[in-house]
């Protein structure tokens, strides 16, 4: 019989319209954003994805902004398991990370064995991060002991790769279910819980990522072993991302403040944190146009 | 050229946020607001209100005398036959009108309340201003209904009714106290708090923006010398007071005997329930809101923790850690959570409680952050190892302090919650339905928050039981100590 841990949805969601709606000025805000890309996960998930596109991606990963030589790298560039290959010799040597989605991204509906292949694959042609979804089907036809097992046969796919597990938020049907998961996918042995591919709902709602942010600080609590959380999906505003950073330091503290522990998956939301950036050192909001779209 | 992500050598501090003051434009000396008019008191005292943040002087603030009083008294019983013959629909424009003012006004209300009274701007922003507001809209929608609020019986108002506000929400209590005074076709005489007149002069001038005839409603500051001079007024037809217990029992005494109707909000030891079953990280967070909103200055606030032995050590562990994330400081500032403690009075009260509770033996833990050199201020403390029978399990301390217990069964969760003097409000934390509703029906307190705590709705009556007090404000309970059934 199931035991879900109980999580409160009016609770959650009023904890977390409190936290966002921290004032974050100054200095403070310049920090946060220099933070927030560092931690981004610059992602290309599309049909239409080509090596040239990635690698122009990939530029942009490496060094954001070179008018600003004191805004890091992106943590990573996500791509698509094919396109493994020109994402690696584009960042090769620049400490940027490839990661690859797999496992049938994002739906999850193939064989298992099809799953490990294509993650053996990712990591065989120098993917260092893997990106998996856990199987909802089994979840939510309540097979805990499948959800686990599958994470931990990919984690064992992934060599020494970096494993984030996303648990698709949107598709679970509620914040003790969110919560459960995301247990789930802690005890089979992810790097990394992620909240969304990005595909689906509303993605990294400030909801959404505490009550992961709250799973993975008891679950350090409980046995000492540091997970780190990727909220990703709908994070398109600075605003949006400021936010993330206010919820990890108030539920977890400053020490997670890192890409090694915190990770922002996205895209559009690299050029909105750049502008912020520059609104905050002159004092005037930049054109759209005044940066590279890759 | 590869940038390294950047490492966190220093700490990610908020910058300060504070709201600007700088268009806020304060008189340097207030009057009385008696009859429609800006009066100086007959005594001709004046007290400065002091910022309890800063303790720099806001403004002059006129205090009435018994003599006041009279005139006050005079021009509501004088505005009375007018205002009550007003047609019901017009009575309610008024108390609409001054609803749209208050939310016109709300960011200057807002930074006032803070400056007088040392809240977090978030809070006087985000709950007070705006639940005030609620209020008055929700009572002009019964003004021209009053029939329809006690079963179809004939009403009519109870004529003159002096109103005593306290300080913690100061505006809030006013409005509380107001909005359904004058929907049931009341004048009234209202006395603010000594230490916060501020937002309740700035309703003054609502008021007359809104144009409310003279005389329906006198604002008085003053001390409590003022406030019994209104209780014992001869041509007074209904007290209201939200305050002490003990002041409340004065009242209660001085009216003894009397044709006026009384209702007393008074205080709390709530008790805050947390069975083994409820999301506890929610539970912790209603903890928080329910014992250092408004840095405890609540008389609902919940701060009686009981929690299931099972849980006990957990619960407690995650409240330290989340206590210890809390914001204390500056009230101006965005991101303050705690404020100043109201007045240097109320500072040491709560002083001299929490050194009861050290020395009757129960452990003391207070969050070790910096506090501001000026002003009054006090850090958010949890007791544990308390027994029913200490002080500080007992008595209302008032301010940000926690006193936890521990309980096994459903039985003894309501008993010990039961065991109290007072009777406000309760909370009942637990994922199970029934047992939520089993617990709630057996708890004798007027309010019982189910998964959430310190949460105000205007169409929800709020009022005690036993030592808090009798009568019920909000919704349409709270219309009916402010009417005489035919």
């Amino acid at each position: 019989m199931r035991h879900l841990p109980a999580v409160d949805r009016v609770g959650v969601d009023r904890r977390a319209a409190a936290l966002a709606s921290r004032s974050i000025k100054a200095e403070a805000q310049a920090q946060a954003i220099r933070m927030a890309i560092g931690m981004i996960d610059l992602t290309t998930l599309e049909g239409q994805d080509t090596p040239g596109k990635v690698r122009q991606l990939a530029a942009k990963a490496v060094c954001p902004s070179p008018a600003h030589p004191e805004v890091p790298s992106c943590a990573a560039l996500c791509v698509y398991p094919a396109l493994v290959p020109a994402a690696r010799d584009a960042l090769a040597g620049t400490g940027v990370k490839v990661a690859s989605v797999s496992t049938g991204f994002p739906a999850g509906q193939t064989s298992l064995e099809l799953r490990l292949q294509e993650t053996r694959d990712a990591v065989a042609d120098g993917a260092e991060e893997i990106d998996m979804v856990i199987s909802r089907e089994a979840y939510l036809s309540g097979d805990d002991a499948r959800v686990i097992d599958e994470v931990e046969q990919v984690k064992a796919a992934c060599g020494d790769a970096h494993l984030k597990v996303i648990v698709e938020a949107a598709e679970l049907g509620g914040y003790d279910h969110l919560r459960h998961a995301t247990d789930l996918a802690i005890a089979g042995g992810a790097d990394v819980v992620k909240t969304s591919t990005g595909k689906v709902g509303a993605g990294a709602t400030p909801g959404v990522t505490l009550v992961m942010l709250e799973a993975v600080r008891d679950h350090a609590h409980r046995t000492g072993r540091i997970v780190g959380v990727k909220a990703a999906g709908g994070v398109r505003t600075s605003k949006q991302a400021i936010t993330l950073l206010v919820l990890v330091k108030e539920t977890l503290g400053e020490d997670w403040l890192t890409p090694d522990r915190f990770r922002i998956g996205a895209s559009s939301v690299l050029n909105d944190l750049l502008m912020q950036y520059e609104h905050g050192m002159t004092g005037r909001y930049a054109r759209p146009d005044d940066f590279s779209l890759e | 050229m590869t940038v390294a992500p950047e490492r966190l050598t220093t700490s990610w501090d908020y910058a300060p946020a504070p709201e600007a003051t700088d268009h806020i434009r304060l008189r340097d000396r207030y009057e009385l607001f008696v009859g429609g008019a800006w009066q100086p008191p007959a005594e001709g005292t004046y007290v400065p209100t002091t910022n309890p943040a800063t303790e720099q002087p806001l403004a002059e603030i006129a205090h009435a005398g018994a003599a006041d009083v009279d005139r006050a008294v005079a021009a509501a019983r004088a505005a009375l036959p007018a205002w009550r013959g007003l047609p019901a629909l017009e009575r309610g424009k008024y108390v609409f009108r001054i609803a749209r003012l208050v939310q016109e006004r709300a960011r200057e209300l807002a930074i006032v309340e803070t400056l007088d009274g040392g809240k977090p701007i978030r809070e006087s922003r985000d709950v007070d201003v705006p639940a005030a507001a609620a209020h008055f809209f929700s009572y002009a929608g019964w003004a021209d209904k009053l029939a329809y609020a006690l079963g179809g019986r004939d009403v009519e108002p109870m004529g003159v009714v002096g109103q005593i506000v306290p300080w913690n929400f100061p505006l809030l209590m006013a409005a509380w106290k107001l909005a359904p005074a004058l929907a049931c076709g009341n004048t009234a005489v209202l006395k603010p708090a000594e230490t916060t007149p501020l937002t309740a002069l700035l309703l003054a001038e609502i008021l007359q923006e809104a144009e409310l005839p003279e005389g329906v409603v006198s604002i008085l500051p003053g001390d409590g010398t003022a406030g019994a001079a209104l209780v014992r007024h001869p041509d007074i037809d209904k007290i209201a007071f939200t305050g002490s217990t003990e002041v409340g029992k004065d009242i209660q005494a001085a009216l003894a005997g009397r044709d006026v109707g009384l209702t007393l909000e008074l205080g709390g030891k709530s008790a805050n329930i947390v069975f083994e079953d409820a999301a506890l990280d929610q539970a912790v967070e209603g903890i928080v809101d329910g014992i250092f909103f408004n840095q405890g200055h609540v008389c609902c606030a919940g701060s009686r923790l009981l929690l299931q032995e099972s849980v006990a050590d957990e619960v407690i562990d995650r409240l330290w850690r989340r206590m210890e994330r809390l914001r204390v400081g500056d009230p101006l500032d965005k991101n303050t959570d705690v404020g100043a403690i109201n007045s240097a009075e109320q500072l040491q009260r709560i002083e001299a409680l929490v050194a009861e509770g050290e020395r009757e033996g129960a452990t003391r833990r207070t969050v070790a952050c910096p506090l501001p050199e000026r002003g009054h201020w006090f850090a958010p403390t949890m007791f544990t190892d308390v027994a029913p029978v200490n002080r500080v399990a007992v008595e209302e301390i008032f301010g940000p302090v926690v006193t936890v217990m521990t309980f096994r069964t459903d039985a003894e969760a309501v008993q010990k919650a039961n065991n109290t003097a007072y009777g406000l409000a309760a909370g009942v934390w637990t994922d199970k339905g029934s047992r939520a509703f089993a617990i709630s029906q057996k708890l004798r307190a007027g309010t019982v928050w189910q998964n959430t705590y310190n949460r105000f709705d205007p169409t929800s009556a709020f009022g005690g039981y036993r030592e808090s007090g009798f009568g019920r404000e909000g919704g349409p309970s709270g219309l009916r100590p402010y009417l005489r059934v035919r």
